[in-house]
């Protein structure tokens, strides 16, 4: 049998975004011996892209913003299929949090009072995103990094996690993975695990999400028996690169149209005006005069229909591009060249002014940028209690994208890292309770350490086979083409024929080289996680006969009422009797899906929600 | 409706040198590889992967220039291979491809950065002043947009470590890393300098532990910033302004004497850097046992106490209980 080290802690986070990063200070605070286990170097996690801001009602830019407000636009935003209470907590909680960073030393931009400045941001009512030019996501990770270093947190990088343990009970009791460096084996036993392992967009070919987004954390959760909720919303964040192709899909931040940015179609249309849905008619402009007014003042007109809801603005440019009216290289035109100075371009969007420069060779304060959706977050997820983090699954808890709930549908830009904070504080907590209440050392199953190491060191036995490149690039075409943006029941269909082949030819694939840095083998133990969440969104998409938010299908384009009542759960009913899948997990033949209710709001918050703007 | 794949076409072709090997020694390999329209190196390393290498080493991330995880040397140029476009490198000409030489190698391109983690650790945290009644009714700390862009140029630091890697004084200097903090670290004490909260004072560190004096100011790690962070005019010089004004200025060393006033001693600043393990648990806000300026504006705070005189360089020694 192959050697490994073992160690032991309190709480193990898995994920050193900013989720993970915030519970491992937390878990930490509570006196907790916290490890905090990732990917990739500490300071390196998909947080670091995030660009335009952090949602917090602070009101310091309009004094009429409160969490009140802030509620009922993420709840509108994601189309009432959030988790409502963990809304709220989110919408009370966020301005501490953000106000917590600058103590540790966050330096967001100003206003003239010296206080935060916000920016307006797609479906927020008022300026609310907190922000450092266009880097607000390298701000944040790099505060929570350096106050967890001061408060001597154990970092454990570049270590590949590929199992979770449970003891006899099935109470979560530690992991298993390998350092990337070495490859070699390491198991950790734990009180309490907090999940905060990020997105899944490394399932499709056109991605803002870097190669560490593949789903680790859902999979993982989901393969010990945890729920997952609506892993059919994903969303395709407007505004990508197009071209050239080599960056297709990098982000282009929200930012931009928040600051005057407008997209135009080829005939130089401001198309958005024609894809104004009833739900935010009576709170957008009709006009460009009348949206072009309130950027100056935000009582001379409605907002633009460029700061729809992503998931609108998403599919009308995708409605653009199939009419013919798309750019050359099958986007359309965002401009803010023509509408702002070249001097405040480059001051409020820096990054984005050196990207195009530099990737594209175009000069965003002169020309126009071509930009089509591109694949971004994942708003389905582990489904927690939203007080807790806690998930179906005791002593595994969840925080930031992999957690489900929170963003119902389709999830507002800003919202996410103001996500991280609240819930990653969260969890941090719940795990730290959970674990000074467990009483004994947590005991995990050689068998199962045993188990999962064979099968990930199984690719270097085969003499021949596979390419898991090969297998990654079919599994990517395979999702953008059958399970992207607009979807139908057949090719939905068709998708999940498509990926028990590429679970079959996943068992058949053979690495060269050795245990250590060799990114083929990492790969092979990356295919199981992709597989599985590709597998449940395709299949959460099949059930969900309706379009709202994220998903939209072709075969049912409008809401249906039913719908939005229910959250679409896929589990493994029994994980240990489920083998059959790649590298010794449970066969994605295994997961069921259910339609289950929604918790209901209380009055007091609907009646918020439905206030009239 | 199904997505239509878009495909690159190739257009002539492209030659890799890549470093493959180990600690005890490698080579370089060539690739031959098409090359596609707007590629940038880390785009040829992948599809080298993909078909000829799976096991080659790169480290990478976001492949957007925003995460600072694919540095390397690039034509002897160390870069972000991500942000290297292939049509700014010689035509018709191998691009040669090694790893940092400044750090252990792991594997190919691949090396050991831990170095600059354990530097991070060594540097005395952010430790903010009190705030005043009215930003504690206003919600939060009063600071002006003209205040905060100062450490702001630093913050903007992506961690890519290429400052470090072209640093003469660790560059082929393995012994001199135990007391060198390097470019990145200057950027990230001067950040904390120059924050208009923090009361922490690193300068004694620097001179004394961080190797501050070593840096003869070549600007070579200005130079490959991907950031342009201007390292060296912006944070290196004024840190050794601020050092030298605190050794030598002769009002603030007679104020010293006569005050005994001070920002915080360096053996309470580094006692403010963290240590490992869970006892070392800061209470919440932070830091304990740095007395907070009484005067944040006057003029003589700030200098640290050592009884060393006017162009003295005694060691430090403890200030006389006050």
């Amino acid at each position: 049998m192959v050697e490994y080290e073992t160690h032991d802690f309190d709480v193990v986070i898995i994920g050193a975004g900013g989720a993970g990063l915030r519970a491992a200070i937390e878990a930490q605070s509570k006196g907790l011996r916290t490890a905090l286990v990732c990917k990739s170097l500490l300071g390196k996690a998909h947080t670091v892209m995030a660009e335009g801001g952090v949602a917090a009602a602070l009101g310091n830019v309009s004094d009429e913003d409160n969490w009140k407000v802030h509620f009922r636009d993420t709840m509108r935003g994601g189309k009432m299929l959030n988790n409502w209470r963990m809304a709220q907590l989110h919408a009370q909680e966020s301005p501490d949090r953000v106000r917590e960073l600058e103590d540790w030393g966050a330096l967001f931009d100003r206003t003239k009072d010296g206080l935060i400045l916000q920016r307006d941001f797609g479906g927020h009512r008022f300026a609310r995103l907190a922000h450092v030019g266009d880097r607000t996501g390298l701000e944040l990770i790099r505060t929570l990094q350096q106050r967890a270093v001061a408060a001597g947190i154990e970092v454990f990088m570049e270590l590949k996690v590929l199992r979770l343990l449970h003891d006899a009970e099935g109470t979560v009791s530690g992991l298993v993975g390998y350092w990337r460096p070495s490859g070699e084996f390491v198991t950790f036993t734990a009180k309490a695990v907090v999940m905060a392992t990020g997105g899944i967009g490394k399932s499709w070919m056109y991605t803002s999400n870097s190669w560490e987004s593949t789903g680790d954390g859902h999979a993982m959760s989901l393969w010990a028996g945890a729920d997952l909720i609506d892993m059919e919303c994903v969303q395709f964040h407007p505004t990508g690169m197009v071209w050239p192709l080599s960056v297709r899909g990098l982000l282009v931040t929200e930012g931009v149209r928040g600051d005057g940015g407008v997209l135009r179609n080829s005939e130089g249309n401001r198309f958005m005006f024609d894809y104004i849905p009833p739900m935010f008619k009576d709170e957008t402009a009709d006009s460009e005069d009348e949206a072009d007014r309130w950027y100056d003042d935000h009582s001379a007109g409605r907002r633009p229909p460029e700061l729809l809801p992503r998931d609108e603005v998403a599919r009308s440019i995708n409605s653009e591009v199939k009419a013919g009216r798309g750019s050359p290289h099958g986007g359309v035109f965002l401009d803010i060249a023509t509408r702002r100075t070249p001097e405040d371009i480059r001051r409020r969007l820096p990054s984005m002014y050196h990207q195009f420069k530099e990737l594209a060779g175009v000069d965003i304060t002169s020309e126009a940028m071509e930009v089509g959706p591109t694949c971004h977050y994942a708003m389905g997820g582990v489904r927690v209690d939203a007080d807790s983090a806690a998930t179906t699954v005791a002593g595994l808890f969840a925080a930031g994208e992999v957690a489900g709930g929170m963003h119902g549908s389709n999830r507002l830009g800003g919202n996410s890292l103001s996500d991280l904070l609240v819930f990653g504080r969260r969890a941090g907590i719940g795990a730290a309770e959970f674990a000074s209440g467990r009483s004994g050392s947590p005991t995990v199953d050689k068998g199962q350490i045993d188990a999962a190491i064979a099968a990930a060191i199984a690719p270097f036995e085969r003499e021949s086979g596979e390419n898991p490149y090969d297998i990654h690039q079919d599994l990517q075409e395979t999702m953008q083409s059958l399970v992207g943006i607009i979807r139908t029941g057949s090719e939905l269909e068709e998708a999940l024929g498509k990926i028990e082949v590429l679970e079959e030819r996943a068992n058949q694939v053979s690495v060269s080289g050795g245990l250590r840095y060799n990114p083929g083998w990492n790969l092979t133990t990356d295919l199981p996680s992709m597989l599985t969440v590709s597998r449940c969104t395709a299949m959460g998409a099949l059930n969900r006969k309706e379009s709202r938010g994220g998903h939209t299908r072709n075969d049912y384009p409008k809401p249906e009422a039913e719908m939005g009542t229910v959250n679409f759960v896929e589990r493994i009913p029994d994980p240990g009797a489920a083998a059959g899948g790649v590298g010794g997990t449970p066969s994605v033949r295994s997961i069921t899906v259910t339609p289950e209710p929604i918790p209901v709001m209380p009055d007091d918050l609907k009646a918020l929600v439905e206030e009239a703007s | 409706m199904a997505e239509e794949i878009i495909r690159n076409t190739a257009k002539g072709e492209v030659t890799m040198r890549l470093w493959r090997g180990d600690e005890t020694g490698g080579e370089f390999a060539e690739y031959v590889m098409p090359a596609q329209e707007g590629e940038v190196v880390l785009d040829v390393i992948h599809r080298v992967q993909a078909t000829e290498a799976p096991d080659l080493a790169c480290r990478w991330n976001c492949k957007a220039g925003k995460c600072g995880s694919c540095s390397a040397e690039i034509n002897g140029r160390p870069a972000l291979m991500c942000m290297t476009r292939m049509d700014t490198l010689p035509p018709g000409e191998a691009v040669t491809v090694a790893p940092m030489r400044t750090f252990p190698i792991l594997r190919d391109l691949v090396t050991d950065v831990s170095y600059n983690y354990e530097v991070a650790k060594r540097i005395p945290p952010f430790h903010p002043r009190e705030k005043t009644d009215d930003e504690e009714e206003a919600g939060g700390y009063r600071m002006q947009q003209i205040d905060v862009e100062r450490s702001q140029e630093f913050r903007k630091c992506i961690e890519c470590y290429l400052c470090q890697d072209v640093c003469h004084v660790i560059r082929d200097h393995e012994e001199n890393k135990t007391a060198f903090a390097g470019p990145r670290f200057f950027a990230r004490s001067a950040e904390l300098e120059m924050h208009p909260l923090d009361v922490n004072d690193r300068r004694e560190l620097l001179q004394k532990e961080q190797g501050l004096g070593k840096c003869n100011i070549t600007k070579c790690c200005t130079e490959v910033c991907p950031e342009h962070i201007k390292i060296t005019d912006n944070a290196i010089i004024p840190l050794k302004e601020r050092v030298v004004d605190a050794s030598y200025d002769p009002v603030a060393w007679l104020g010293r004497k006569i005050l005994k006033r001070r920002k915080s001693t360096p053996a309470e600043a580094e006692a403010d850097a963290p240590s490992t393990g869970p006892a070392a648990v800061q209470p919440e806000g932070g830091v304990h046992g740095i007395p907070a300026p009484e005067h944040a504006d006057d003029a003589l705070v700030g200098a640290w106490a050592t009884d060393a005189g006017p162009g003295g360089d005694a060691p430090a020694e403890d200030a006389p209980a006050e």
